[in-house]
């Protein structure tokens, strides 16, 4: 059922290439629709093969400042859950032309969302809503294991994937068994705690994944904290990918502010994620 | 349905379809921790005799059982008692819950303990525990409610807690339970989260619910001893669900014993104009469970409005949602201006001053006992006191001039 999922094809053909990636957060329509719209082609260009979309929520109990505000954000100027998953379906149209035209492959879109929200449109409902907009594969960041384990089977007969977390708080062997029910990839949480950019990450989580990674063989991503071009490539010393949200968030923040204009802050934050790739190529 | 249904023990945190644990993976070894040592503590005499001494030296317990002869004669009809938690050490029901916590927190080895808080009594029931303990505490609370209750920062900040201001959302209670649960996720390791409602991810809402049940096993006995007999009806007001959790809890299977938990109705009954979560919502999940939330249509969560920063909540104890779907209790909301005639009835006829939390629970009493006859028995939780209100009641009744 996943063999055709984008988010499975990304990271199958990155290791038969021997390669790394990083993975953008972006919080949807922040600041606007369209401009998400472009941030998507533009990072696809850069050469992400994987995205993730915040769904804005009221109340984000994993999510810092940074994205917090943005939720908040988007969600003051009553921006609706629907008009998120038609921009994705409009995204996946002038996509389509674009990977036509240029010959790169199509972007994995993941959506982070909460359970909340989830079970308030019907599990069913929200899925194939989801998957018919084009999205891949979904982060609920407040569905565990144990809760999860009604939504992954549903989410994969819609061909989506459930990507499943591990925290440093995580005991070994539960790790071991949110890596085997997880779906595309292993999200790994670099430090308790929420979101939010940090300078360097523990030695501890570096060790972690990397006896994590002799022992299952499903792809493992880093994400909370992951904010710059070194940090980048200290996760992916050991790890397939690393996620990056607040920095990003941060940089459309500023721009938005500044006043930048709508294909400037397209093409400041395009090149930051650019930047965070470098050490990757 | 029968009362023997009524299980009080959740299976694997559910009560019926609500309950469950939704919370980020960081929290769920430190939620498993606490189930283990809760689960131990409660099987170990050494520890429920220690909770029992806290209960009696320091909360002041029991509470008293208080007929109310002059609200029962201006009312007309069924006698009416009133469960004293009002007397209780810092002025409410609060403090049960927060002794029993921190003497989890001593077992689990942790020093400190941080807890969200609205109207200010579970933040102050919270710092007197840890003062008590000598542990290090910090209490989120909306910016809104900081102005509402003054007197209760004050006090939280006299008892040697950190009051954190939370300034996102609606600057209320929701908001202060998002702040402490981001905290607790970065400080899980040394630090234990008190929730102060039988809400939040399982084992909360069954261990608040515990420790909170002294109100019922006392109330049930006093009346006994009163009377002769269980009362027809009891009322309890409903924020998260703690006090009427406590009162109900212990009678649950006596079934001539009639439940009604009592919402605030706010302004109306318009969304965004009260917080009747049972009343006026629906199934969801907020904050750690599944249980009956006020949201919009998208899953967000919805503005509330109550004069009773207590009750001023989207959300509320996934138990209580089982109790309102098997039809065990009733639910039904109380407008501000009911609450707040409340409060001056009971204050004159009484001389006791509620909570405007409690006070909900005093106005569904003034509309049913005169249509109830004389040899019936109404039992209210009077939950709190209101000294921590009297500069908002004044203001909403100066207003009202
Ligand atoms: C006096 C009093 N009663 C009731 C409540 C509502 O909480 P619960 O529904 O958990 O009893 C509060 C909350 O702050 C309170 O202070």
């Amino acid at each position: 059922m996943l063999d055709q999922n984008r988010l499975t094809i990304a990271f199958a053909s990155l290791r038969a290439a021997d390669k790394k990636t990083v993975l953008p957060f972006i919080t949807a329509g922040y600041p606007d629709l369209d401009t998400t719209i472009d941030l998507l082609a533009a990072f696809r260009r850069q050469g992400v093969r994987v995205c993730e979309l915040g769904i804005p929520f009221s109340d984000p109990v994993a999510d810092g400042p940074v994205i917090q505000a943005s939720y908040t954000e988007v969600l003051g100027r009553g921006l609706t859950g629907s008009e998120i998953f038609q921009a994705v379906a409009e995204y996946r149209r002038r996509e389509a032309a674009a990977c036509a035209a240029d010959g790169l492959p199509s972007l994995a879109l993941m959506a982070m969302v909460s359970y909340s929200i989830i079970f308030r449109h019907g599990p069913e409902n929200y899925l194939a809503q989801a998957a018919a907009a084009g999205i891949d594969a979904l982060i609920v960041p407040d569905l565990p294991l144990e809760e999860s384990a009604a939504l992954t089977p549903q989410a994969q007969e819609r061909g989506l994937c459930n990507i499943l977390l591990v925290s440093p708080m995580t005991p070994p062997p539960r790790r071991l068994q949110i890596a085997k029910a997880s779906r595309g990839f292993l999200y790994y949480i670099s430090v308790a705690g929420i979101t939010g950019e940090r300078k360097r990450l523990p030695e501890e989580t570096i060790q972690a994944v990397a006896d994590l990674r002799r022992q299952v063989d499903i792809p493992i991503c880093i994400g909370f904290g992951i904010s710059s071009p070194q940090t980048v490539a200290q996760v992916c010393s050991v790890a397939d990918g690393a996620i990056v949200g607040s920095a990003i968030v941060h940089r459309i923040a500023d721009a938005a502010k500044a006043g930048a204009g709508h294909d400037e802050l397209v093409a400041r934050v395009a090149d930051f994620v650019g930047e965070l790739l470098a050490p990757l190529r | 349905m029968t009362a023997k249904d009524y299980a009080l023990m959740p299976r694997n945190g559910y009560f019926g379809p609500y309950g469950g644990r939704f919370v980020p993976e960081t929290l769920i070894s430190a939620l498993d921790q606490l189930e283990r040592e809760y689960r131990r503590a409660m099987a170990d005499p050494i520890f429920i005799d220690e909770f029992d001494r806290c209960l009696r030296q320091i909360a002041g317990r029991p509470s008293e059982l208080y007929f109310a002869s002059r609200l029962t004669q201006k009312l007309g009809g069924a006698k009416i008692y009133l469960k004293r938690e009002d007397m209780n050490h810092t002025g409410a029901h609060k403090i049960n819950n927060t002794l029993g916590q921190a003497l989890l927190t001593l077992r689990m080895g942790k020093k400190r303990v941080i807890a969200e808080t609205g109207a200010g009594q579970h933040g102050v029931a919270t710092a007197t525990a840890a003062a008590v303990f000598g542990l290090e505490c910090e209490v989120y609370m909306g910016t809104e409610d900081i102005r509402r209750q003054a007197l209760n920062v004050f006090r939280m900040q006299l008892l040697g807690a950190r009051v954190a201001p939370v300034s996102s959302g609606q600057c209320t209670l929701k908001d202060a339970l998002n702040e402490a649960m981001r905290d607790w996720m970065g400080s899980v390791s040394g630090t234990h989260y008190i929730i102060g409602s039988v809400a939040g991810p399982a084992p909360f809402p069954e261990m608040v619910r515990e420790f909170q049940s002294c109100i019922g096993r006392e109330a049930r006995r006093q009346m006994l001893s009163a009377e002769g007999r269980l009362p027809d009806l009891l009322i309890a007001c409903v924020g998260g669900g703690s006090n009427a959790a406590g009162l109900f809890a212990p009678m649950i299977e006596d079934e001539s014993v009639r439940m009604v938990g009592v919402e605030a109705g706010g302004r109306s009954l318009k969304l965004g104009d009260h917080a009747a979560t049972l009343s006026a919502g629906a199934p969801g999940v907020l904050h750690g469970a599944k249980s009956y939330v006020l949201q919009d249509a998208d899953g967000n969560t919805a503005p509330v409005h109550s004069i009773s920063a207590g009750l001023d909540y989207p959300g509320v104890g996934p138990e209580h949602a089982y109790w309102k779907d098997t039809g065990r209790v009733e639910y039904l909301p109380c407008s501000d201006e009911q609450a707040l005639d409340a409060v001056v009835t009971l204050a004159h006829t009484e001389g006791i001053i509620p909570a405007l939390e409690s006070a909900h629970a005093v106005a569904e009493a003034v509309v049913r006992a005169p249509k109830m006859g004389k040899d019936r028995i109404i039992l209210i939780c009077l939950s709190g006191r209101g000294d921590k209100d009297c500069n908002e009641i004044a203001m909403l009744l100066e207003k009202r001039k």
